[in-house]
């Protein structure tokens, strides 16, 4: 998938900061440090905005087209926000031939977004993931932590409304 | 000691299927009832019989539970644990018997043919105590190589065994240690791939949570061969309950001595640390997983020098994955002579098989090699379900190919799979039936590796993508046939010119199904039809005048209001506003929506 760099304002707490921060310090003169860090950058802010990379290849004296590079390089980083409530569709194989591709479209429809995208009101987002291992529920989709298996498209809305408040 | 053991999965599947709450479930109510003392409840590895989600096992009588919910355990504690009555209702089918008994798992079809090494453990040990690991013969074969063993050795054995590398290739495992133990460095590193990549894999997903400590066991005893004494565990970020309990694993084997300065008091020293991916397929490749776990992209680098020579940090390396290190300790201990009496003689052992798709026990199974297909999809699998036929195969994911019907009877063995166009790979063996469109599949597998492309190279980068167009062309109706000419063309260039095993296998997908399914390929672009009725761009759904009743079902449930028709009136679907979801199709109680 396309990464796209989120032009949204970027709002951190000082707690965030702080974390930020001694994570940094924690890896600094690492060899290998700049997944560790990202990963738990991550973990912090719940995605990568461009304040936090650069914070990050400031702290560890790696210049920022690295961390760039690395961070746009693996899927499990995202440079957009998440939403309130995170789908995930799973698209592998195994998914793929029991029909998760009409659960994706039946969300897609629902929602109004596509893939890697955030609906307005920041309630929902959305991605495709490759495999997630669930391959005996197959097809899978989860919501946040919740794992939903063997489903069928018209499900998708029952499910939906759940975290809809 | 206790006089009931419950075992009760907690796989990522069984986990997704909510076998957590059933176990916190289950030790509320046996408090309730007093038999905390007696009963023991174990959350275990996967069980492998993931079709039947979440599991429970209650041994002394082997009881098997299957697709058990919160609201039974009250029922399976007040009946089987307290009155010692077996709830029949709840068993797995397969097990009870026509005379009201039940049988042992072992009888039952998904478990008779199977033969357990690399899963030996899985379902069995709870993977979060050292001890039960341990009073299985854990870190036996460990203490053998220390203190009985040279290097040498080891090697020899594990050249003796002729145990091959369960990650896809088949490269022998003793061999990789010789180059390895051959090159002399201040610093060398035992790694282990468990960066499963493939879509629809997950056997080393569950030996992690099922059996971690054998994985650390054969890693030591890897390092102990090669002269190493630091070992990486390089796994994907997408598996959380195998990272935690490989972490614990690793805790509990430095308190145990078993792994870090001296163990067994041999001077042999030997770590291992986690180093999580982050979701890009192409660190499966093995220089691609060094260069991540440098932090950095994880491009691949031209090869040679191979790893052995010059891998992780400049430094001589071997990278086994998983499933090959899990079948380890049982060598050492059990001898070469019997690994090689099982499985065929170019391929001893077992494989491990996540069976998926379309198939009626999809799960994890574990065969000996040399199995043929036929065995797995019908015997063990429990062949396809719904009344639909089999139509194929995939193995070996997006390195892989299709194995069509007629050589389903074909033994499934590293150079088999090689010969008939397809490959062993990591072990994901997806089933298809007729409503699989096996352009559409092709297609499928090429987005995924455009996707992953790391882009390094420019066969791999620009040519999948180019061979993609062509697919999407000929699936949306508009291909002709000196595009499936040039596109096998294509896929000849990107094998011979790429730089790593991606973009080299990346074109299997097209040349295996063009191989067995070409007329599928020119019906798409002579005939402009799918005969799967899988490409939605070539299929049309039509309501049929003779079989509509007028009950009004599909217009209701169209998702974009395509379908008009008064009640106990003839439907009608509207082509231009149809997005061909199905939905109609699978409502209509009467079948007069038809796919054309």
């Amino acid at each position: 998938m396309q990464k796209r760099i989120s032009n949204l304002p970027f709002h951190d707490t000082p707690e965030q900061a702080q974390k930020l921060e001694e994570v940094i310090a924690g890896l600094k003169g690492q060899e290998g440090a700049v997944m560790p860090a990202l990963h738990q950058a991550q973990d912090i802010y719940g995605y990568l905005p461009k304040e936090v990379q650069q914070k990050i290849a400031k702290g560890l004296n790696v210049p920022l087209e690295e961390v760039y590079g690395v961070s746009t390089f693996y899927s499990q980083f995202s440079l957009t926000p998440k939403g309130r409530n995170h789908i995930s569709v799973c698209l592998g194989t195994a998914c793929y031939v029991k029909g998760a591709d009409k659960v994706l479209d039946r969300i897609q429809q629902k929602l109004g977004i596509n893939p890697e995208e955030c609906t307005e009101d920041g309630a929902f987002s959305l991605t495709a993931c490759r495999c997630i291992g669930a391959c005996g529920l197959a097809p899978v989709m989860t919501v946040n932590e919740d794992v939903y298996g063997r489903l069928e498209p018209e499900e998708v809305d029952g499910i939906l409304a759940k975290y809809m408040e | 000691m206790f006089r009931s053991n419950v075992l009760v999965c907690g796989g990522t599947g069984c986990t997704s299927s909510n076998s957590e709450q059933i176990i916190e479930k289950l030790n509320e109510e046996i408090k309730a009832v007093g038999l905390e003392k007696e009963v023991n409840v174990i959350r275990t590895g996967c069980f492998g019989l993931c079709a039947l989600g979440p599991i429970m096992v209650v041994y002394p009588e082997g009881a098997f539970y299957s697709r058990v919910t919160a609201d039974d355990v009250k029922e399976i504690v007040d009946e089987h644990l307290l009155k010692g009555r077996i709830v029949k209702r709840l068993l797995y089918q397969e097990t009870v018997v026509d005379d009201n008994t039940t049988k042992s798992l072992n009888e039952t079809k998904f478990y008779s043919k199977q033969m357990r090494i690399a899963l030996r453990n899985c379902g069995v040990i709870n993977p979060e105590l050292i001890d039960e690991y341990i009073a299985q013969d854990g870190y036996a074969a460990l203490g053998k190589v220390l203190t009985e063993m040279t290097p040498q050795e080891v090697i020899d054995l594990m050249l003796a065994s002729g145990l091959r590398g369960r990650g896809g290739a088949g490269f022998p495992t003793g061999l990789k240690w010789k180059f390895a133990a051959a090159n002399q460095a201040d610093q060398k590193y035992a790694c282990c791939n468990a960066d499963e990549g493939d879509p629809g894999a997950f056997m080393d997903r569950s030996v992690l949570e099922g059996d971690p400590h054998s994985v650390l066991e054969a890693m030591a005893i890897a390092g102990y061969a090669i002269g190493a004494s630091q070992g990486y565990i390089y796994i994907r970020a997408e598996y959380p309950i195998a990272v935690k309990r490989l972490q614990i694993a690793i805790d509990q084997a430095r308190e145990y001595g078993l792994l870090g300065k001296n163990i067994f008091d041999s001077g042999f020293d030997f770590d291992i640390d986690i180093r999580l991916g982050a979701g890009a397929f192409v660190c499966g490749e093995e220089t691609a997983l060094m260069t991540s776990i440098e932090g950095k992209r994880g491009e691949p680098r031209v090869r040679p020098p191979f790893p052995a020579l010059k891998g992780l940090f400049g430094k001589p390396t071997v990278l086994n994955n998983v499933e090959t290190y899990a079948n380890i300790p049982q060598i050492i201990l059990k001898g070469a002579d019997w690994f090689k009496s099982i499985g065929t003689e170019k391929s001893p052992g077992t494989k491990v098989f996540a069976l998926g798709g379309k198939i009626t026990n999809t799960g994890l199974v574990e065969v000996p090699m040399g199995t043929t297909l036929r065995e797995v999809v019908e015997d063990i699998g429990g062949g396809v379900p719904g009344g639909h036929t089999f139509k194929a195969a995939q193995t070996g994911g997006p390195s892989g190919g299709c194995i069509p019907a007629k050589l389903i009877d074909t033994p499934i063995d590293y150079d088999n799979l090689l010969a008939i166009g397809s490959m062993m790979g990591s072990g994901g063996l997806i089933v298809m039936d007729e409503t699989t469109c096996m352009v559409d599949i092709a297609k499928f597998f090429l987005e995924f590796t455009v996707d992953e492309s790391c882009g390094k190279c420019t066969p791999c980068r620009v040519g999948t993508k180019r061979l993609l167009e062509i697919l999407n062309k000929i699936t949306s109706g508009n291909g002709t046939l000196e595009d499936i000419d040039k596109m096998e063309e294509l896929c000849y260039y990107i094998k011979e010119n790429s730089l790593c095993g991606l973009g080299q296998t990346a074109p299997n997908p097209v040349l295996s199904t063009l191989k067995y399914y070409r007329d599928e390929y020119e019906a798409h672009v002579v005939e402009h039809r799918c005969p799967a009725g899988a490409c939605k761009a070539l299929t049309n759904f039509t309501i049929e005048a003779d079989k509509c009743k007028g009950c009004t079902l599909c217009a209701r449930n169209c998702p974009v209001g395509a379908i008009s028709g008064a009640v106990k009136q003839l439907h009608v679907i509207d082509t231009n506003k149809c997005i061909k979801c199905g939905v109609c199709m699978e409502k209509c109680k009467f079948g007069a929506v038809v796919k054309k």
